[in-house]
């Protein structure tokens, strides 16, 4: 398992060298000169503007420039926020909890939902219930989360008035109270996204225990007396896992991608509404980190996949 | 069947809509703002005063155009790169292979954020505030959707290739340009329309994201995801202003997710041929 460990952490890193090589060469593909307010200056010689891009090595050759881009990102010097005055990696640590809180709870709701609700459906193939479940699980995926956020507002905030629809880090209550407000505010959030990654994964969930139900072990394992129940989380459930994991994995930046927007509809100070912001405020350093951590979180996501196949499945990580 | 219709009527309503309802989609009338949907005004009306349905009408066109658009451009990059690397075995093959897996795990809301926030201003010197953002949305959209495709039609290739069909082909001596572009591609199309489908919806819905953020469009073009951001402040009083954009994209997006389902079953892209 270590073995397969190192391998797998191996191989994400030409993953993350190609993901740093695509956002320098955006950066450096972008037109516009960090110094074109100084040429068109006329107070600053030319001489002056030259040893300034000298200094800064702006007329470096390209991989040199990339080879010093890079070891800065690495050393976690990720500049200065041009509008919040500090650290660009402060700013980051202080929202990434936040983001990484709402994303982790909504895909357990995801799990919630999709396990429980596939198998079931698999199990009773163009029943009613399956039939339910997969037209709802259509229309689940193809509300866009904006919109669906835009619903959960209107009707659970402004109609019903019983969840407040503007996140605040900042909860006056202490003891339980600040544990139920903050419960509270995050409910609607989370649902937003777990309910459209439910419903993906409920059609993945649904499909691979077709695959397997029918195989022959399962037949077997029927045919020794084992309880129904137990067949299916035992013996069905865990080999169909597999290729749900391929299918999750392959949706992690979708799920980044709704993140940001949901933080942006409920206002959830993370990364993802601190990158529009950052946007909306041509914040550069900012902006570039942040993509850099939702990289960094996409291929993290990727090696933890890759870590529950070997769990699930050991025949791959003796392989 | 019944999405396929419902389909048709939208994308009718769009094209041949405001041939019908030739209401000015940028006429300012303050003493119509924010009114529910009525006879004068059936979708309502947003701040200004000025038509949610004509408004709605002119910005579907534009979602939908950048719908089609950008899955035009994800399949041409992705039969382009999947039949590179189907055709060809080896190293050609395994580093396409990793640039379109390295594709596959790059999160693509916050790198479409990135490249609009970095290229938006130069192109829309170069033609102009329209043309530039339709280009950028189109190219990187599609550009962030290829990676499906290609990887169906380069398995569509391995087991095309190896048929007795294109072995008498290629006996005959045709070339290996001709093989691909006669022979195997046309076999190999049946999984990369139900792809495209699929692909429409996840462009309108990237572009309506794109819109929703602010990111998008300029405001004076009215796509249905900009309808929704300028709505979003004022849910309270004007429900009526997200309701009908949010619904749009979303039964626009359901039946072409149904008609892909539909396709999906009719093509069977597990059958290989």
């Amino acid at each position: 398992m270590t073995q397969y460990l190192i391998r797998r952490l191996l191989i994400a890193i030409p993953s993350l060298f190609g993901i740093s090589v695509i956002l320098f060469v955006l950066l450096a593909l972008a037109p516009g000169d960090p110094f074109e307010e100084l040429a068109t200056n006329p107070a600053v010689p030319p001489e002056v503007r030259m040893q300034l891009r000298a200094s800064l090595g702006l007329d470096d050759p390209i991989h040199v420039r990339y080879l010093a881009w890079a070891s800065a990102m690495l050393r976690g010097e990720w500049g200065f926020s041009f509008v919040s005055r500090i650290d660009v990696d402060q700013l980051i640590l202080q929202r990434l909890p936040t983001t990484l809180l709402v994303i982790g709870s909504s895909q357990v709701v995801a799990l919630l939902i999709a396990l429980p609700v596939g198998v079931l459906a698999a199990t009773r193939p163009y029943s009613l219930f399956d039939k339910v479940a997969n037209t709802l699980a259509f229309v689940g995926f193809s509300l866009p989360t904006f919109f669906t956020g835009l619903l959960f507002i209107l009707f659970f905030s402004i109609y019903l008035d019983w969840l407040p629809f503007v996140y605040r880090s900042q909860i006056d209550a202490t003891g339980w109270r600040w544990v139920w407000e903050h419960i509270r505010q995050a409910i609607m959030p989370v649902m937003v996204l777990g309910l459209f990654q439910g419903a993906a994964w409920t059609r993945f969930v649904r499909s691979a225990v077709l695959d397997v139900i029918r195989l022959d072990y399962v037949t077997t394992a029927r045919s020794k007396g084992l309880p129904e129940g137990q067949v299916i989380t035992k013996h069905v459930v865990r080999n169909a896992l597999i290729p749900v994991v391929t299918l999750v994995a392959l949706q992690m930046p979708s799920v980044f991608g709704g993140a940001i927007v949901t933080e942006q509809i409920f206002r959830v100070p993370g990364i993802g509404s601190l990158l529009i912001s950052a946007i909306l405020a041509n914040d550069t350093p900012v902006i570039m980190a942040v993509t850099f951590v939702f990289s960094c979180l996409v291929i993290f996501f990727n090696l933890v996949a890759d870590l529950l196949y070997g769990w699930l499945d050991p025949r791959i990580s003796y392989r | 069947m019944a999405s396929a219709v419902v389909l048709s009527i939208i994308i009718l309503a769009v094209l041949l809509g405001p041939l019908v309802w030739t209401v000015p989609i940028d006429e300012i009338d303050f003493r119509a703002r924010l009114q529910g949907p009525s006879w004068a005004h059936p979708f309502g009306t947003d701040d200004l005063g000025q038509d949610l349905l004509a408004r709605m009408l002119y910005g579907g066109r534009i979602s939908l155009a950048v719908g089609f658009a950008a899955m035009l451009v994800a399949v041409v990059v992705g039969v382009l790169v999947g039949s590179v690397a189907g055709i060809s075995r080896g190293g050609v093959d395994a580093a396409l292979m990793w640039l379109t897996d390295l594709f596959l795990s790059l999160p693509s809301l916050p790198l479409l954020l990135l490249v609009i926030y970095l290229f938006r201003e130069p192109l829309r010197q170069l033609v102009g505030p329209e043309v530039g953002i339709f280009i950028l949305i189109v190219a990187v959209i599609g550009g962030f959707n290829w990676m499906q495709v290609a990887r169906l039609v380069r398995a569509q290739f391995f087991s095309l290739r190896e048929k007795e069909f294109v072995e008498a082909a290629r006996a005959l001596g045709a070339s290996t340009p001709r093989l691909v572009i006669r022979h195997i591609l046309p076999n190999a199309l049946g999984p990369v329309i139900v792809a495209a489908t699929i692909d429409v919806a996840a462009a309108i819905i990237a572009e309506s994201t794109l819109s929703f953020l602010g990111l998008g469009f300029p405001p004076d073009i009215p796509t249905w995801g900009r309808i929704l951001f300028d709505a979003k402040d004022n849910l309270d009083f004007a429900p009526h202003w997200a309701l009908f954009p949010g619904g749009a994209i979303f039964l626009t997006v359901l039946t072409i997710n149904f008609v892909g389902d539909g396709l999906r079953d009719a093509l069977d892209p597990r059958r290989v041929i």
